[in-house]
């Protein structure tokens, strides 16, 4: 049997969903289900005065009408599940819906529950509140300002944690040759899978068990949560995510929204489902990024870079996400040195209250924020030495044989050889015939750009000591059951959370190869609290390292077992009889055999096991992984620059990722690529707008623009393989490294095409009418 | 998003159409292709009391030609008109804006009637229409009657007409044949709108100076305009970089520029004089 | 407000079927809520994703802006009516083979939008896919690799055309 770890298969998932047989949270009927809608906010920031449900209640199909008031004292506020220790973080409570003030465009003031989803629709404008504006802020380094609008009393100028690593004192920057001070805002936005968020509720009084179909990347942590703010009991509680139409981070949370689903749905003891609109999802979703970071980057004029120091201000909005207070401060202070030795580094983050939506993880989480800030700061720094970039990259870079290497601020990179990546960057670029282009095209009056950047990322989450340590609120370890049944084909259990990332596929490829059975024998349940024993969900690109190990581990232990059984059937000794392809045999005479197959029917029948070996054929691996891994590589874009418009066109993409082994390089090339189409979305279109108040002004795709097919090039992709040492597999994680690199490789390709226009910092995104702005301004100078 | 409630009727005719908007005191709306109507109604901006599709009246599909003039079905789809073989030879600037708007599948449902009576801002179709003073064949209680393009629109999604019109064709008069055209489009990247879209039609006499020049411009101004200034200065003059150039400055002045959170005022400007030059220079020098 | 009901026919992927609706009902709502037809999804609300494509009477459309009574007496054709697990049109096939999809969510009307595409330039080069997939919004892919999945959906279309000659 073929090895299939390595290969490009076609995914499994896919027959289904081609076909029409997926099934979304939206496609599930139950039995007099009722549909639901939120009234949101449309109030930065007000009290409110009342609420008249009255008319809305005699509207025909309106079954139940909630706000806050009624559900005081029933439903517990959500809470954040990143409660990062050493910073006076201060979590204030969120009622599922809002008492007495709403803090947010999207606040929850009233869940209605009627008969159908028109009817849910109407009833919003038939409730009547009245509200009392009060001052709001939408800017986080405003609302640190001593005037500025209070979101919470409890909350001293709206700051939610003050989070400090490192130190570089001033002199550390000032008795170096060369400073570059910038700033940078990654702005805010929206993770938008295109699935929005839903859930379905359904209450069995009969036995008192809850289940829950919602879009979540973390069904377990969804469970966890919910049972808090419920106050109702986890072993009782079953959530379910069926397929799912991706996530990116805007699953992660835990929203008000789900437990109000779920209450309704125990209080009117009939299945509830609520689907969130669009428009809908803009106000009430958490965002992504938004942190405004002011760097000092100190080196020697020869190209060594010996400290950085960074201020972030990073916008929590008005209340902390599930994961929230992390992306800001572990995620983008402790990877803030990025792929260079810089010897000292120290982040000071401020994490803000604002009169705005949430802001939560978005693919990189933290990491595309600092790589972005990073390599525009090298950049800028290789201009002032006057030193080709490349050649800055290179000099800092930790040699390859320096790993584990400790990064400023303590993390040790498992493995890296991050030359490689650049190298084959470069050549595949023909770097040098570029840059001559580039000069000849110029004098043509036409401007094209070359940026690099390149990145390190933190990934496959794991040690759980090191959650706790860093104040999340779980652990991060994975599990996996394999359960062999007596003919032999295998159900494998897993804690992660697959939604379009291949998993079944990927996963089937390794199980396939440890047991030595055929790829159609292996089948996956995932997202089910009830079947699936307790797993921290998809996420920080850990599902292959944490998740895939803890599978192949649970392999290891199956063929241990089964080994035991072969070996006394085979009246063998045990080191006289090899597992190979599926087939256990005799090294002295390899026709005295056992199939994979013959020992799982052997085991499950148990009609002569070894002594003191238990019937049955199940393993179970807890997985706890003793380091992160941290995925590494180069991306280098061209683009040209309409200097008459100020469009940008992407001519060339260039990906070399590092992502250690891996197991299906097509489904990998797809990670990458919709990563990459993110960042680039970040760098040159996305943003989530609100005016200075906290209205919200990009509220549907018709303003905030998604990146669609035309705006890409061809991206060319290329791969080394450093293995990680932390797992068997060799596997570092891939699905965020192409967001990571790409907004910092674009941004640095415009500003490099606009050199000759004096132009070093523009905001992201990139749109047209600034980049036209930025080079009317460096042609004035 | 969901509408809010309406009646629904299907007219047989265009006179009973008419007869059913004059009935509905001013409740009525009319359903063509639906594709600019509809996301209004998603958006509970408009909620008409009831809907009079009109969709399926025969005779409003398709184009003839009748002496020097295209007249266009108002239920014709935009793949339609960008595909018809008369448009393509006649006016294949207007084929160039059929082409551009939306995308495939809007394409094949909205009408360039809906688009026109709409009178969205970021419309395609109105760059054309302008340059080349199309005439509207509008119905009503009091009979037919013939509406200028620069009549009809009086502000963003509103027209002149009265409650009980329908567009039933769009008649537009064939350039001369020495004439190149074009229409071009600056996209906004998320709705495929023209944040500012251009029609140029010029050509050039036997001495090789303009003798013939129309320009459009739509997306850029609260209204779309025929820029008169900028055919006044490249008339009679020969079509120079220089001269275009020039004449191009002038793009803005019959227009009154509007401002989103895409584009500001100032920029629009600045788009609109940019493709008014390269829509001149696209069909007089290359 | 006023409400009449209307009942409205359509024969999709083959079948006729009817229901009693409100004129407001948006045809992706008739035929997923009234019809229980659930492989094409709502994604955007504004007419931009084309998530919701399907062919009305042969040609693509976005099935959220359109209202069911306007297309009554259409002949509807979703993902559920182009290929079965065991018999999969090209572009299906396409799509699998060139890893076309993730989440999945979008690609049924990414697949519908595709149909239309190949309808109207059965040969397109990589620009005229890109170009012509502007109707649709997917999150996860970066669209590389539906691109890809158009393509070989036309080289697919291409041999059973030609195969089909030779008989």
């Amino acid at each position: 049997m073929e090895k299939l770890v390595g290969q490009r298969l076609k995914r499994k998932e896919d027959p289904k969903l081609i076909t029409g047989n997926g099934t979304y949270v939206d496609d599930i009927k139950l039995q007099g289900m009722l549909h639901a809608s939120v009234l949101r906010s449309p109030h930065p920031h007000a009290k409110i005065v009342s609420i008249d449900t009255t008319k809305a209640e005699d509207l025909e199909g309106v079954v139940k009408i909630y706000t806050g008031k009624d559900l005081e004292g029933k439903i517990n506020p959500v809470p954040s599940s990143w409660l990062v220790p050493g910073a006076n973080l201060i979590e204030t409570k969120q009622y599922p819906l809002a008492i007495g003030t709403v803090r947010y465009v999207g606040d929850g003031v009233a869940f209605i529950v009627a008969k159908d989803r028109y009817i849910a629709r109407d009833a919003l404008n038939l409730i009547d509140v009245e509200y009392e504006t009060l001052p709001s802020i939408a800017n986080q380094k405003d609302a640190r300002k001593e005037d500025a609008p209070q979101i919470f009393e409890e909350v001293k100028n709206n700051v939610a944690f003050t989070y400090i690593a490192g130190e570089v004192l001033d002199d550390d920057i000032e008795k170096e040759e060369v400073v570059v001070r910038e700033s940078y805002n990654s702005q805010r936005v929206a993770p938008s899978p295109m699935e929005t968020r839903n859930s379905l509720g359904y209450f069995n009084p009969g036995d008192g068990e809850l289940k829950l179909y919602v879009g979540s990347q973390n069904p377990h942590i969804h469970r966890m949560v919910l049972s808090e703010v419920l106050d109702f009991p986890e072993h009782k509680l079953q959530v379910i995510v069926p397929d799912m139409g991706g996530g990116f981070g805007g699953k992660i949370g835990v929203y008000p929204d789900e437990a109000l689903v779920a209450y309704a749905t125990m209080d009117l003891e009939t299945p509830v489902k609520w689907v969130e609109e669009r428009n809908e999802h803009f106000q009430s979703a958490n965002g992504g990024r938004d942190m405004m970071v002011d760097v000092e980057l100190a080196g020697t004029k020869d190209g060594y870079m010996k400290a950085l120091r960074v201020v972030n201000h990073a916008n929590v909005g008005a209340y902390l996400a599930t994961f929230g207070p992390g992306n800001p401060t572990i995620d983008f202070g402790l990877m803030m040195s990025g792929s260079y030795k810089i010897p000292k580094a120290q982040v000071t983050t401020y994490g803000m209250y604002t009169n705005t939506m949430s802001v939560d993880s978005y693919r990189g989480a933290g990491k595309p924020e600092s790589t972005y800030m990073l390599e525009r700061a090298v950049d800028e720094y290789a201009r002032q030495i006057g030193m080709d970039p490349v050649e800055v990259r290179r000099k800092n870079f930790p040699d390859k044989d320096e790993f584990p290497f400790t990064n400023a601020q303590g993390l040790v990179y498992d493995s890296g050889d991050y030359q490689k990546p650049l190298d084959v960057a470069l050549e595949t670029a023909d770097y040098e015939a570029l840059r001559k282009e580039q000069a000849k095209l110029r004098k043509e009056g036409r401007y094209i750009g070359i940026g690099l950047a390149s990145y390190v990322e933190l990934s496959g989450f794991g040690p759980s000591a090191v959650a706790g340590a860093i104040g999340f609120q779980g652990g991060i370890w994975e599990n996996s059951t394999v359960r062999v049944h007596p003919g032999g084909t295998v159900t494998v259990f897993t804690g992660t959370s697959p939604h379009g990332q291949g998993h079944d596929t990927t996963f089937t490829q390794i199980v396939a190869d440890k047991l030595g059975i055929p790829y159609e024998d292996i089948n996956f349940v995932f997202n089910d609290t009830k079947s699936v024993s307790m797993g921290w969900g998809t996420y920080g690109s850990r599902s292959l390292p944490v998740g895939g190990t803890a599978i192949a581990m649970a392999c290891d232990k199956v063929i241990d077992k089964a080994m035991k059984v072969a070996v006394h059937l085979l009246e063998a000794d045990a080191d006289d009889v090899a597992f190979e392809k599926g087939i256990f045999y005799t090294k002295g005479n390899p026709e005295n055999k056992k199939t994979f197959q013959e020992i799982a029917k052997a085991a499950n029948f148990a009609w002569s096991m070894p002594e003191g070996i238990e019937p049955g054929l199940e393993e179970k691996m807890f997985y706890d992984p003793e380091n992160f891994t941290y995925p590494f590589g180069t991306h280098l874009v061209v683009v040209e620059v309409d200097v008459e418009t100020g469009e940008i066109e992407i001519l060339r993409f260039i990906a070399v990722t590092d992502a250690g082994e891996l197991i299906n390089p097509l489904v990998v090339e797809g990670q990458v690529l919709g990563a990459i189409a993110q960042g680039v979305g970040q760098a040159l279109w996305e943003e989530i707008q609100y005016n200075s108040k906290g209205q919200l002004l990009s509220g549907s795709f018709m303003d905030y623009t998604m990146p669609k097919a035309r705006f890409f090039p061809k991206i060319e992709m290329k791969f080394t393989h450093t293995a990680s040492p932390v797992n068997q597999l060799k596997a570092k994680g891939v699905a965020e490294s192409g967001t990571t690199g790409s907004i910092a490789s674009t941004v640095n390709a415009v500003i490099d095409a606009l050199t000759p226009f004096d132009v070093s910092n523009i905001e992201t995104p990139l749109t047209p009418e600034r980049v036209w702005r930025a080079i009317q301004k460096g042609a004035k100078n | 998003m969901i509408p809010a409630k309406f009646n629904y009727v299907r007219a047989e005719s265009v006179e009973e159409a008419i007869s059913l908007l004059a009935k509905s005191d001013g409740e009525g709306s009319i359903l063509a292709g639906g594709h600019s109507l509809l996301p209004l109604l998603k958006f509970r901006i408009t909620e008409p009391g009831i809907l009079i599709d009109i969709s399926r009246i025969p005779g409003l599909k398709g184009v003839r030609k009748e002496e020097n003039r295209l007249i266009i079905g108002a239920l014709t789809t935009h793949y339609d008109v960008s595909t018809n073989e008369l448009v393509k030879e006649h006016l294949p600037s207007l084929a160039k804006a059929a082409s551009v708007i939306g995308d495939l599948q809007i394409r094949n449902h909205g009408t360039i009637g809906g688009n026109i009576a709409h009178a969205d801002p970021v419309a395609d179709y109105p760059a054309v229409a302008h340059a080349l003073g199309a005439e509207l064949v509008v119905h009503n209680s009091d009979g037919e009657e013939i509406t200028p393009i620069d009549e009809l629109v009086i502000g963003p999604l509103i027209t002149m007409l009265s409650e009980d019109s329908i567009i039933t064709e769009i008649s537009i008069e064939i350039p001369p044949t020495q004439a190149k055209q074009t229409y071009l489009k600056f996209f906004h990247p998320a709705t495929d709108y023209p944040v500012v879209g251009v029609t140029a039609i010029a050509g050039v006499n036997e001495e090789g100076v303009v003798d013939y020049v129309r320009v459009g411009v739509t997306g850029s101004s609260d209204v779309a305009y025929r820029a008169f200034e900028v055919e006044n200065v490249l008339m009679d003059k020969k079509p120079t970089l220089q001269n275009i150039k020039e004449a191009a400055q002038a793009a803005a002045e019959d227009g009154d520029m509007g401002e989103d959170l895409f584009a500001s005022e100032e920029y629009r400007e600045h788009l609109t004089k940019v493709y008014v030059e390269r829509a001149l220079k696209e069909v007089l020098i290359d | 407000m006023s409400n009449n009901l209307v009942e409205v026919t359509v024969t999709i992927n083959g079948e006729r079927r009817s229901a009693t609706v409100e004129p407001r009902t948006l045809l992706i709502h008739f035929i997923r809520d009234y019809l229980g037809i659930t492989g094409s999804h709502i994604g955007c609300d504004t007419s931009q994703c084309g998530n919701c494509s399907l062919l009305v009477n042969g040609r693509a459309a976005k099935s959220c802006t359109l209202l069911a009574v306007h297309v009554d007496g259409a002949e509807i054709i979703t993902v559920e009516g182009i290929g079965k697990v065991d018999n999969l049109h090209p572009i299906q096939q396409g799509f699998w083979e060139e890893h076309g999809l993730q989440c999945g969510y979008c690609t049924p009307g990414a697949m519908m939008a595709s149909i239309e595409l190949l309808h109207q330039n059965p040969n397109p080069t990589d620009k005229e896919i890109r170009e012509g997939l502007d109707g649709l919004i997917c999150r996860c892919t970066g669209y590389e690799f539906i691109v890809n999945a158009v393509r070989r959906a036309s080289e697919i279309m291409a041999d059973q055309n030609s195969s089909k000659e030779e008989v």
